[in-house]
């Protein structure tokens, strides 16, 4: 049966798994909103030596799994001396690292997006191809995808849980420890969820909120 | 504190001339470019006219270079646009056949982008689609480049760009949005952008066809003011055969990428010789 009074008594400890979702999340989106441009705009590089390898990087993050590097990252590299960080950084390392990856897809549309004749008149009027980035058409690039980057950050915030492997003791690893603690999973996982719940929706507003502000450029 | 507007604020140095030496330029089987040359000399207002699709756009472009020819030389003024010339390490040199000496070698290779800058500082563009950014109030579309490239100060941009502004009868206008102006509005913002950077060649690439007929004239009435009161040298594509008429030195009749007749104004359109462009004429004057 469900038993309200240990419902609520795991509220606290969850609440404090909550804290580090949420930390692992912004710090992650952080890292992938940052990352995903590096990427998109490196991959436009004039040079094969910079594009070709960003791009294959890119693909091969992309293309395995979240669990799978997270293990990598924690458990096999430090054998050989690389990244010997507690599991919260490297969780925050490898989920902002795949993120980067579909923010990157991203930017790629929104880079798309702005009109041929924005990049020649930088030119003519003879920017440094840095300036042209910066003041043309990044300002242009980015506002009508803010949106999609805002739906992939409430996705990062729902795969926290898989650096459980890692041993990263975010909503569910609390809830889970909180289960095998008292046998009895049931209602430590039900406030887990509940607070997914929440916290998703709250920010789908947000996300909603940017649609209607910057979604008409589009 | 209204500031009178004066022609050396725009143009404070002498138009520089421009030069197409054998330029060639294709896409793919479609050649734009055949063996173009042609002279166009300092402060000279030149139109291009001809055919959709004949490559008149294209001179301009490689101009301003968003094209590179496949082959040919361009000069700004007395300086190659697409080549460079590169001193190579001290070197011996046989001369005369006989003595070596040690010398440097000059070659001449593609322009890198930072050489591209240099010259292209001497030319400007105002585009068929105005490409303002839309992102930045009309002030700011002006004042950007001086201030980003041009290494002027703030305060002297926003001066300037207030005389460019009332020059093109948008004083009222330094707020706004592009997106709230008309398209002729636009273009005049346009043409104040290309100016602040103070060209020595300014390219207008059918500056007026995407314009209702209505604003048409007062695009054309800046540019008129422009011609009489400074020294830039002007290459103009249009359509516009009476406004080639009114400010052009010269005419060039353009056609499958090369130059088929030119000449003075009244010569082109009163007495053309050319079978091709007596008929290009007889369409376009029919409309």
């Amino acid at each position: 049966m469900f038993d309200f009074d240990f419902f609520v008594s795991t509220l606290s400890p969850i609440a404090r798994g909550l804290e580090v979702t949420v930390e692992i999340t912004l710090a992650g989106t952080g890292i992938a909103m940052v990352l995903g441009l590096v990427f998109e705009v490196l991959r436009r590089s004039r040079f094969r030596v910079v594009r070709w390898p960003v791009a294959f990087v890119r693909d091969f993050i992309q293309n395995t799994p979240l669990l799978l590097q997270a293990i990598f990252f924690f458990y096999v590299f430090p054998e050989y001396g690389l990244f010997k960080l507690s599991p919260f950084v490297s969780g925050i390392i490898v989920i902002g690292i795949q993120y980067s990856t579909y923010t990157s897809e991203v930017y790629r549309a929104g880079i798309d997006g702005v009109p041929a004749g924005q990049w020649q008149a930088a030119r003519a009027l003879n920017f440094s191809r840095t300036d042209t980035w910066r003041r043309v058409i990044l300002p242009q690039a980015i506002p009508p995808v803010l949106p999609a980057l805002g739906n992939y950050l409430i996705s990062m915030f729902k795969d926290t849980p898989q650096l459980l492997v890692i041993g990263v003791l975010d909503m569910v690893g609390v809830a889970k420890a909180i289960g095998s603690e008292n046998y009895e999973y049931t209602e430590p996982m039900i406030a887990a969820g509940i607070f997914f719940i929440i916290l998703s929706f709250l920010a789908s507003l947000v996300v909603r909120r940017l649609e209607s502000r910057f979604g008409a450029h589009l | 504190m209204a500031h009178i507007f004066e022609p050396e604020d725009i143009a404070p140095t002498a138009g520089a001339g421009v030069r197409f030496d054998n330029v060639h330029k294709a896409f793919g089987k479609l050649v734009v470019l055949d063996d173009l040359s042609l002279e166009v000399a300092p402060a000279e207002r030149v139109s291009i006219i001809g055919p959709s699709g004949s490559g008149k756009t294209t001179i301009l472009r490689v101009l301003m270079t968003l094209e590179r020819p496949d082959d040919g030389y361009v000069y700004v003024g007395d300086q190659l646009l697409w080549h460079m010339q590169r001193r190579s390490r001290l070197g011996p040199v046989r001369r005369d056949g006989k003595r070596w000496h040690m010398q440097r070698k000059v070659t001449t290779v593609d322009a890198n982008e930072q050489y591209l800058r240099g010259v292209r500082g001497q030319l400007g563009m105002v585009f068929q689609h105005f490409n303002l950014f839309p992102h930045k109030k009309v002030l700011d579309n002006i004042t950007e480049a001086p201030i980003r490239v041009g290494g002027v100060s703030k305060d002297e941009a926003v001066l300037r760009a207030r005389e460019l502004l009332s020059m093109v009868g948008l004083q009222d206008k330094a707020g706004s949005y592009p997106a709230s102006l008309s398209g002729g509005q636009q273009q005049r913002v346009a043409i104040a952008r290309a100016l602040a950077m103070q060209p020595k060649v300014l390219l207008l690439d059918e500056v007026t066809s995407a314009l209702d007929p209505e604003l048409v004239g007062d695009v054309l009435g800046v540019l008129r003011d422009l011609a009489h009161e400074t020294d830039i040298t002007m290459l103009i594509v249009t359509h516009e055969m009476r406004f080639a008429r009114d400010v052009c030195d010269r005419v060039l009749f353009f056609d499958h990428g090369a130059v088929v007749e030119q000449g003075p104004p009244e010569k082109i359109f009163s007495a053309p010789d050319s079978p091709r462009l007596q008929q290009f004429l007889r369409q376009v004057l029919e409309r």
